[in-house]
């Protein structure tokens, strides 16, 4: 009846994970019991659960990101406290515990903190910076969401029913095929990605497609903003990448469940395929997670510089360059799998020659900022703290590419550093300086800014005290997931990196105290002109936060910049606001349960395939297949604003925004 | 500033048109676009299986007629089931589907080189056995 499914999942013998996931379940359904008492439910239900507006799903996006950094920092947390204890002692994790942990930890940071944020600010933004009122598929990105909410889901569930895999965060073949790894916990793995990925597939094809058809009138492919080029990049790599993850998970599956021979060592089977296709899609997979990153960092420092970003078509050539180049790579995760010279030899000088469009990038940010009148706002201290941090890890990452010297540092903790200093350095800085970018507009208030420069510094500096000892001992010859050692010279570097995870800790902390305090003071900091930065492209032209339909009239775009030119034409005739436009109603894509319950029902299908419940698997499937009916099916497709409506909600909107214009205006 | 009634004021959201269609397509011209593709997709199908069968073809060629009928193929579909013309609203599918064959083209090339090396530095298999037992 249940499958593989027993009482004896539960690990009641384990007091970790039991109490940890006895916490979340107890926390859970404190929120919900809370939801349900205020009456919130019905309101939840209607404006967010169902909402198919691309604001609304972005910060559901980020929210989930946000939630899932904690799980992921606690696992970081027990991984930097095991090494520090574990010195010639068995320290607290077993080792099947510790195995787990830090698979979980990459696999959580990677698909569901970096992927959700950086697709979260994506949504939020993109469509806004184009002068659009949604993205293409509205719907179907309400589908994504729930999707990835679906595998984030999963892999959480595996903390209490169950194990998750042990495999380090990629399942390398043999040690994930079922002779060595007979658990649920690789299964966990697949489902869970399968499903996510499936969501991630469909946010690529929606932003390309948002990006390349529906743009504001007169916004030609060279005038579109920075951060949209590097999310159209971006999403061409997921749609080329992510059919590879998934065609290569799928394989593994097939060897898992019904006794295929892909990846086995037996029957001709080849392991080594497994590496050479996970990492086709895992290299493209850190530029899709960096160049949006960069895009952020470009209209920061743009705004915060108060100049036009430094020569931005060889900002967009370098970013078009990446993409291409993000595919001629990925052997050198696999240097020393016995290619030989002439392969090795040809990874590792195309990895090397990516530097130099980032290079590009790195001067255009400096040039940039020369001669401006630097802003020192949040947001532009992550753009700074990036510059240096992500510098340094580039350069290790071209000391890497050469394959003499990966043999040396491949799987050691030097690269554990590198790779984190790329990705906290890049993409975690860059998405926190989106979050503090963009949250007024997404929110309607400004964040808190003396809580979030004490963010910024406790993450700077708790990041290099945490990873620069990993770099020391990595060239010392530490290997990477070691639950525990005997060399005493390792000890005090391991000390000092449990201390940085500790200020980081107090990083994430103030972050949270910042938007407890932002929110509570939230009358005082009101962003009443929908511009509190001085922006320059579109979304600063709307008020914040937006109306549903964005822009009462979609803008002329006549330059690179528009929303500055709109505001130096204004003020040349010494205005405060363009003239009011004519109203005309607008059609608005109706809200939609449609994600929510193909999502639920992923859900029960992914679990019960992991627990092999077969009938559970038909019956999923089929319910799953029943939404998409009904949803194909439905007769009205969108509501109508009418003209009269959007009329009240600008006028309303202009008339506070005057006002808010006329009192800074005397200075 | 422009005009007011220049703006484009209408929702782009959920408009019928689709991408790169054209008012003078009747149904009778687009079934009988479907008609051709569909025999001459067959037509290709079924000289794929001649060509196995057959004894006039080099035995080595076989292999790469195969080769050849199979992109055909490739090109039937695209052009009258897929619509890939070189009308200048096709620009984006065209520069779609470049960037689709390159991606394929370097993944299964790269692959197949990193792989053969892969091999090519292993002992091979065989003795690897012999070397166990």
């Amino acid at each position: 009846m249940f499958g593989k499914l027993t009482w004896q999942a539960i690990p009641f013998d384990q007091p970790i994970p039991l109490a940890a996931g006895a916490f979340v379940v107890l926390g859970i359904l404190a929120v919900l019991i809370w939801i349900v008492a205020r009456g919130y439910l019905p309101y939840l239900w209607r404006e967010w659960v169902t909402s198919v507006d691309h604001k609304r799903i972005g910060i559901m996006y980020c929210l989930l990101a946000a939630v899932m950094l904690l799980r992921g920092f606690i696992d970081a947390l027990m991984m930097r406290s095991q090494q520090a204890l574990a010195f010639h002692a068995a320290g607290y994790l077993p080792p099947e515990h510790y195995d787990q942990i830090f698979s979980a930890h990459g696999t959580i940071m990677i698909f569901f903190v970096a992927m959700p944020f950086v697709i979260g600010l994506m949504n939020i933004a993109i469509p806004l910076q184009l002068g659009v009122r949604d993205v293409a598929f509205p719907t179907l990105n309400s589908v994504s969401l729930w999707l990835t909410a679906a595998g984030a889901l999963l892999v959480n569930l595996s903390l209490v029913v169950g194990e998750f895999a042990r495999t380090g965060w990629l399942p390398y073949p043999p040690l994930s095929e079922l002779t060595y790894s007979p658990g649920v916990g690789v299964d966990y793995y697949l489902w869970a990605l399968q499903i996510s990925g499936i969501g991630t597939l469909m946010t690529g094809i929606n932003m390309v497609t948002t990006i390349l058809k529906m743009r504001a009138p007169g916004m030609s492919y060279t005038r579109m903003p920075i951060f949209c080029w590097t999310s159209l990049a971006s999403s061409l790599l997921i749609v080329a990448a992510f059919p590879i993850l998934t065609a290569t998970l799928a394989m593994l599956l097939l060897d898992r469940y019904v006794g295929f021979h892909f990846f086995t060592n037996e029957a001709g089977g080849n392991a080594m395929m497994f590496m050479n296709l996970i990492w086709a899609w895992g290299h493209p997979e850190v530029y899709i997670l960096i160049l949006p990153a960069f895009g952020i960092f470009s209209e920061v420092v743009s705004t915060f510089s108060g100049k036009p970003l430094f020569d931005r078509r060889s900002m967009i050539v370098a970013t078009m360059a990446i993409c291409i180049l993000s595919f001629m790579v990925w052997m050198h995760h696999f240097f020393t799998m016995g290619a030989g010279g002439d392969v090795n030899g040809f990874f590792g000088i195309a990895s090397m020659i990516i530097a130099v469009p980032t290079g590009v990038k790195i001067y255009n940010w400096l040039f940039t900022m020369y001669g401006g009148r630097v802003r020192f706002n949040s947001a532009m201290l992550w753009a700074i703290g990036f510059m240096v941090t992500f510098l340094i890890g580039g350069m290790t990452g071209v000391l890497l590419a050469s394959p003499a010297a990966d043999f040396l540092l491949h799987n050691s903790l030097f690269l554990v550093a590198h790779f984190h200093n790329t990705i906290i350095g890049g993409v975690l800085f860059g998405v926190f300086a989106g979050y503090v970018f963009w949250f007024p507009k997404a929110f309607g208030f400004v964040l808190d800014e003396r809580l979030g420069k004490a963010a910024f510094w406790c993450w700077l500096v708790g990041f290099y005290v945490a990873f620069v000892p990993l770099y020391v001992v990595g060239l010392e010859g530490m290997t990477r997931r070691m639950q525990h050692y005997d060399r005493p010279e390792w000890h005090p570097w391991l000390l000092v990196a449990g201390l940085g995870a500790l200020i980081i800790l107090c990083g994430i902390a103030l972050q949270i105290a910042q938007l407890w305090v932002s929110i509570r003071t939230r009358e005082q900091r009101r962003d009443l002109t929908g511009d509190p930065w001085d922006g320059r492209s579109l979304e600063w032209a709307t008020s914040s936060p937006p109306p549903a339909f964005n822009f009462a009239v979609l803008p002329q775009v006549t330059s690179d910049e528009p929303y500055w030119s709109i505001k130096q034409q204004a003020r040349a005739k010494g205005q405060l606001l363009s003239q009011e436009p004519d109203y005309a109603p607008i059609e608005m894509p109706r809200n939609s349960p449609t994600g929510f319950v193909t999502a639920f029902f992923a859900v029960v299908t992914g679990f019960s395939l992991i627990w092999h419940i077969w009938w559970l698997v038909i019956l999923g499937l089929v319910c799953a297949y029943v939404t998409f009916v009904v949803f194909a099916w439905r007769d009205v497709h969108e509501t109508e604003i009418p003209a009269a409506e959007v009329a009240r909600l600008d006028r309303a909107n202009r008339a506070v925004r005057a006002e808010a214009l006329r009192a800074q205006a005397p200075r | 500033m422009s005009d007011p009634s220049d703006y484009d004021a209408g929702s782009y959201v959920g408009t019928e048109r689709q991408p790169g269609s054209r008012e003078e397509r009747t149904v009778a011209r687009e079934v009988r676009g479907y008609l051709l593709g569909l025999s001459l997709a067959a037509l290709l199908t079924v000289a794929s299986f001649w060509a196995v069968r057959t004894h006039d073809i080099y035995s080595s060629g076989v292999s790469v007629a195969l080769l050849v009928l199979a992109v055909a193929q490739i090109g039937i579909h695209l052009v009258f089931f897929l619509h890939i013309t070189t009308a200048p609203d096709n620009q984006n599918n065209i520069l779609a589907l470049a960037f689709g064959v390159l991606i394929v083209c370097l993944v299964v090339f790269g692959s197949l080189w990193v792989m053969l090396h892969l091999n090519h530095n292993m002992v091979p298999m065989d003795q690897l056995r012999r070397m166990q037992h």
